[in-house]
């Protein structure tokens, strides 16, 4: 009877998710064996199907999505390998992007330097000293189109660490599409553009946030209607955890910000199914492997019921949560270098067992310093001989009804629902960033992860348990000051010799569309990069209008 | 009876890391110190006003964003003219070159705390450092 059951559930699963799937992607081989030559099935399922499994577990790519996205996970599609990078000019980075692509990268990702991430250019008093430093100056289309050099815009998916200058830097990069005849309808990416989180971890944060939700509202309908492969916004946990957050609390603040992000979209008058296909995620993977595999199946499940539940949510692919992971920065440390390289792997690994899309290993150095080309090659490698060597690609969801992972899974769910219920009562996402609800609680989940490791009950190899007496070995990555004063004279001339009243002319559309309801800011700001408006003439004109949002910060 | 010891806690620059600064100043106020931390994205002037505001004995400068060799020279030459020598300074963050180190520490800066930095070891060095009656002196550089 019980069996039965199974191959009726299973037969259906096959019949309506997953040969509709296959369709549109074979799996990458006819068969998938062990190293003794045993059969690796695509799916591992328990005995008996019953309607809790089905309700809390189910099957991959269908609702609730504990044990996936998509039916055949990397069985079809290895997930995609996107280290980040940036420094210098647009040119130094160029040859970074192609040094990846060289050594088997499957996407691109972009840091950008404070500057840039703050909306000042490069000649601006206020980046001396930090132009070009941990990410690459972006100031104008013509920089834009030095980044992506040779690259071919319509085949690689591009990554863009980039906030608050979000929009404009979405309005360069279309922009350099269409003057190399690419089609929009053909562009893959995602620009971060996760405001909310910025308040609370990484803060470059530039205007308050009431008013700037606006921007969320017109690039949230520009960009589903015109980029329809082009994920507009990734909710971001990955810097509220570096700031010192516990994955719970990574967890629930990231949905929570994809809450208020879901109402802005429907204040814009999109419709739910519509547009949050295109919203992604993007989380942390820190040291403690089987919690980490454990958020991320919860992260897909209580998305899928919010959609669902809270917003009435039709559609499959609004109900799915994607995601990338970076392995986390705040686990790696300055002695002992190389053992991060060991961190990162185990990291890379519970990103992998919780069904990650694409991933970025950090650098061996990057506790010492922006990454050298040998330490993305080693993170790079990292990614590859997991896909490639170790097996863990070739069924899906490899720890689904392990007592211990299942029901991790549900107390990292039920904990998480509980900030989400505080949130509410609270008010909402905005009232807790300006009563420093998110901040104080990380602050204070930060300094108790320093007291652990001061007292050595929480153990971090080499810093605080079998230290040994060490000079740096490694070579730190230096940025150029040729770079930086290149870029600062490249922008300064540019401002004298494009046509400064068109510009005037555009950026003062512009500050009407700002507060104006009725005009989509994104195609004026399109037309202004076109004309060689730069990132900082336009931020500058945005915080007239919407003022700058001062933190009181709390420790 | 010594007022206990005043620490300004300071972020300079664009750079938005401010999860060891935060750790510090509560660490620092555990230890029984005063502390004040500025917030992000002050300018050297910002911060030798408060400092100066403030009274305090040390000020400690969080620069996780390689910027350092612009920003800590451009600090000490504002505590020099504002005859605020008696502040101790004390940079941490990511400053990890050895080359760097060694030319910070020859401006007459005291310590520099960098990555993985015991709490305990700052808030020994402070105690012991402030008021032991030795005036530093900063020299800038070239």
């Amino acid at each position: 009877m019980a069996e039965k059951k199974t191959n009726a559930e299973t037969k259906r699963w096959e019949e309506e998710t997953l040969k509709k799937f296959q369709v549109k992607r074979s799996e990458r081989k006819k068969r998938f064996t062990t190293l003794s030559n045993l059969e690796r099935k695509r799916l591992y399922l328990p005995e008996k199907i019953t309607s809790e499994y089905m309700n809390k577990i189910g099957y991959p790519g269908e609702y609730p999505f504990t044990r996936g996205v998509y039916p055949t996970m990397y069985r079809g599609q290895i997930w995609t390998h996107r280290q980040i990078a940036g420094f210098g000019t647009g040119e130094d980075t160029n040859g970074r992007f192609r040094f990846l692509l060289s050594q088997g990268q499957t996407g691109l990702s972009v840091d950008f330097d404070y500057p840039t991430l703050v909306g000042y250019d490069s000649d601006n008093p206020r980046a001396e000293g930090e132009v070009g430093k941990v990410g690459v100056a972006i100031d104008s289309l013509g920089d834009m189109d030095a980044l992506f050099h040779g690259i071919p815009l319509d085949q690689i998916s591009i990554s863009m660490t980039i906030n608050f200058p979000a929009p404009i830097i979405y309005a360069m990069y279309i922009a350099l599409a269409e003057k190399r005849g690419i089609d929009w309808s053909k562009l893959t990416g995602t620009i971060q553009f996760d405001l909310l989180k910025e308040y609370i971890g990484q803060k470059s944060f530039i205007f308050p946030p009431r008013p700037s939700m606006k921007l969320i509202r017109d690039v949230f309908s520009f960009a589903s209607k015109n980029t329809p492969r082009w994920n507009f916004i990734n909710v971001s946990g990955y810097h509220i955890r570096e700031a010192g957050s516990t994955a719970v609390q990574e967890l629930a603040f990231t949905l929570g910000a994809g809450i208020h992000y879901v109402e802005e979209g429907i204040k814009a008058g999109l419709a739910v199914d519509d547009f949050t296909p295109r919203m992604s995620f993007f989380f942390s993977s820190q040291i403690d492997f089987f919690e980490e595999i454990a958020k991320f199946r919860a992260a897909r499940r209580m998305w899928a019921r919010l959609m669902k539940e809270r917003f009435g949510a039709k559609k499959q692919e609004a109900m799915r949560l994607r995601f990338h992971t970076q392995t986390a920065c705040a686990s790696c440390t300055a002695r002992q270098p190389l053992n991060n390289i060991i961190r990162t792997t185990a990291e890379a690994m519970s990103a992998v067992l919780g069904g990650t899309q694409s991933l970025h290993c950090n650098g061996y150095d990057e506790a010492l310093g922006m990454a050298s080309e040998h330490a993305m090659q080693m993170a790079l490698r990292t990614q590859q001989i997991i896909a490639e060597e170790s097996g863990v690609a070739d069924t899906v969801d490899p720890l689904a009804g392990s007592f211990y992972v299942e029901e991790l899974t549900d107390r990292i769910e039920q904990e998480a629902m509980k900030y989400i219920e505080e949130i509410d009562r609270r008010g909402g996402y905005i009232q807790c960033i300006e009563d420093n609800y998110f901040q104080q609680e990380i602050a204070d989940a930060a300094y108790a992860f320093q007291k652990l490791k001061e007292t050595g009950e929480m153990v971090i190899v080499g810093v605080n348990k079998y230290q040994i007496d060490e000079e740096l070995t490694i070579d730190i990555m230096t940025s150029d000051p040729d770079s930086a004063n290149t870029q600062i004279l490249r922008t300064k001339r540019l401002k004298k010799t494009r046509d400064n009243l068109r510009v005037n002319a555009l950026l003062a559309e512009i500050r009407e569309a700002a507060t104006n309801e009725e005009i989509n800011i994104v195609p004026k700001i399109l037309a202004a990069v076109k004309a060689d408006a730069t990132e900082g003439d336009i931020i500058q004109v945005l915080k007239e209008v919407y003022g700058e949002y001062q933190e009181k910060p709390v420790f | 009876m010594r007022r206990p010891i005043r620490v300004l806690i300071a972020k300079s620059g664009l750079d938005g890391h401010d999860r060891g600064a935060k750790v510090v100043a509560r660490a620092l106020t555990d230890a029984g110190m005063e502390v004040i931390y500025s917030g992000l994205f002050l300018t050297p002037e910002d911060i030798v006003d408060i400092a100066m505001q403030e009274d305090v004995d040390v000020l400690g400068i969080s620069i996780l964003s390689g910027a350092h060799m612009t920003i800590i020279p451009k600090i000490l030459k504002l505590l020099k003219e504002n005859d605020l020598e008696d502040i101790l300074m004390i940079p941490g963050g990511v400053i990890v070159q050895k080359d760097e180190i060694d030319e910070i520490l020859s401006w007459g800066i005291p310590a520099i705390f960098g990555p993985d930095t015991p709490l305990q070891t700052i808030v020994d060095f402070i105690e012991e450092n402030v008021d032991c009656g030795v005036v530093t002196e900063y020299r800038l550089p070239g």
